[in-house]
């Protein structure tokens, strides 16, 4: 499997990390490597295998919707790099 | 003795005995920690003494006040918890893990300096901390392993009577291992996850790192248990753990799987726990050959899986709710720049990998087959589980190698993680506990697996093999 240089741009684009050239080079050479190594699951054969996405038989674990005490705004907030009232400020989202 | 070298069992008989207070253990503790930590480095963001939870005012109470110290991705409310990564710096988070309110609750003093760990448990050798590593205690140029290198360094040296650690593919086993100390895995589901901060959300346990398997049975009983603010966690009873500890393993069935005695693993890693199978066979247990056919796919298949939960789990970490934020003139500019300069490169190199395996157009070809692969695995231990009561094979391949050897070698430094992987990817229970020194002087480690809830065998098998050896009372030079 080669992993480009462009698909990792795209890959780092939908991660939101930045990388700089010289990250990109050396992410290359060891995605590759790691990639290359991972690729001997494709020798077995799965077909008539499910998947295990959770490995413990519980499912639909469900409360009452009832309301109960939760974090209050201003204790959500305290750690917050900016706040404007009871929100987290963040730069333009919508152009 | 000097009380920091004592095991908690031991601080809680001299407090009944009225012969050492709670405060004259964390007197002693303090002392210890401010003469060797300069060396070990197994504190984070210590500052002259370590800071602490009120004591207990309770007398009575199951812990009596003793100290405990916690790993830097559990939550303590209101006291810096940050993964050991720049992208958490100043964190304190508004409450407390689940696990620390259940140890406050028993009358623990509760260390709120952190140890140390590679940043958000990506890791096997406590390199990747932006505090720098931590020194294994037995050989300072060596690494502790990791990702719960502080925990257990911390133990080994008699800085912590006895720590909490997590683990994903082998972070509180194979640091214990590689410092010579005991720490348990419980079965996924038996330690609420409330307040870990997340890695891998369907591999992730907190547990015990001790001096001793009592110690660690003794923790066992107080952290465990169903949460509902943990939905992945499981209500099933928790037993008294110390009345595993019996001294007996006359009849236990116990499977020895041919894959975990590779080729180029460490000859006097083999001999030691060969040695150790011996010695079980000795006092009555039934070893045997068995086969686990999938084992060579392990590491692979979690590091799939584990880096894709990994980079959804980090999403969060964008400068928006806490820690650190680089400006930017648009949002997508401040995630962006906020990640590259507070992620170090095995977070972004997960997060880059799992974000990969995940996107569209490889998802099938790596996620999903990777899934197929998790239940190929689980099917190996099912069967074995059927015939056997436990397992037993090497916890690393190596001991402790040299700070700085394997951290240019990403894939070389995964592969360390062979024989604790499998066991995180099944759901299983399973314990490290030493099992001597290589020549060199560094310790082995043994590693006991049990099937889901069943960590009483593991207790019983290690306790039997603990009390008839003596590694767990040789401390290393300090």
């Amino acid at each position: 499997m080669s992993l480009n240089k462009d698909t990792i741009k795209q890959v780092a684009h939908l991660s939101r990390i930045h990388l700089k050239p010289a990250e990109l080079e050396m992410l290359s050479g060891q995605l590759k490597d790691i990639l290359d190594f991972i690729d001997k699951l494709k020798k077995l054969d799965v077909a008539n295998i499910s998947p295990t996405s959770h490995i413990l038989a519980i499912n639909n674990v469900f409360r009452e919707d009832v309301p109960k005490n939760s974090l209050p705004a201003d204790k959500a907030l305290e750690n917050a790099p900016v706040k404007q009232g009871k929100f987290f400020g963040v730069p333009k989202i919508i152009e | 003795m000097e009380l920091y070298r004592l095991t908690g069992h031991e601080l809680i008989r001299k407090i009944e005995n009225k012969e050492a207070s709670s405060q004259d253990i964390l007197s002693a503790l303090t002392q210890r920690i401010k003469a060797i930590d300069a060396k070990v480095n197994a504190y984070v963001r210590l500052s002259g003494s370590p800071e602490h939870s009120l004591p207990s005012l309770d007398q009575t109470s199951i812990l009596r006040g003793i100290p405990i110290s916690i790993k830097d991705n559990i939550c303590t409310q209101d006291h810096n918890t940050e993964c050991c990564s720049k992208i958490l710096e100043g964190f304190r988070p508004p409450y407390d893990a689940t696990v620390i309110g259940k140890l406050k609750n028993s009358g623990a003093l509760i260390l709120e300096t952190k140890t140390n760990m590679d940043e958000f448990a990506f890791g096997s050798s406590t390199e990747n901390s932006c505090f720098g590593p931590s020194h294994n205690p037995w050989d300072l140029e060596c690494v502790t392993g990791g990702s719960s290198g502080g925990s257990a360094a911390a133990v080994a040296a008699d800085e912590a009577v006895w720590a909490l650690g997590s683990d994903t593919g082998g972070s509180i086993r194979q640091p214990a291992a590689f410092c010579g100390v005991v720490g348990l895995k419980p079965t996924y589901g038996r330690v609420s996850r409330y307040g870990l901060i997340a890695f891998a959300s369907s591999l992730d346990q907190i547990g015990p790192i001790t001096k001793d398997v009592r110690d660690c049975a003794t923790l066992m009983n107080i952290i465990s248990g169903y949460d509902p603010n943990d939905s992945t966690s499981v209500n099933v009873r928790v037993p008294d753990y110390t009345q595993s500890l019996v001294n007996d393993v006359k009849g236990i069935k116990i499977g020895i799987p041919r894959e975990y005695f590779v080729e180029g693993m460490d000859e006097e890693v083999k001999k030691r726990v060969e040695e150790a199978i011996g010695q079980l066979r000795a006092l009555g247990a039934v070893c045997q050959e068995v086969s686990l056919p999938h084992t060579e796919y392990a590491v692979p298949v979690y590091y799939i899986i584990a880096t894709a939960e990994a980079s959804s789990n980090l999403a969060r970490f964008d400068g928006v709710q806490y820690g650190l934020r680089t400006e930017a003139q648009n949002i997508i500019d401040m995630y962006k720049k906020t990640r590259d300069k507070g992620f170090g490169q095995e977070a972004k190199r997960r997060v880059i990998l799992g974000t990969f395996v995940l996107s569209h157009g490889y998802y099938d070809a790596y996620y999903l087959r990777a899934l197929k692969v998790r239940t190929l695995i689980k099917q190996d231990f099912d069967k074995v589980f059927a015939e056997f009561d436990c397992i037993i094979t090497p916890t690393s391949p190596t001991s402790a190698f040299k700070i700085g050897e394997k951290i240019n070698d990403p894939l070389k430094m995964y592969l360390s993680d062979i024989y604790t992987i499998s066991v995180n990817l099944a759901g299983l229970a399973a314990i490290s506990i030493p099992c001597g020194f290589t020549k060199k002087g560094l310790p082995a480690g043994l590693q006991i697996l049990a099937k889901p809830f069943n960590e009483e065998i593991l207790f019983r098998v290690a306790h039997t093999y603990e009390q008839n050896t003596a590694w767990h009372l040789q401390k290393p030079t300090f």
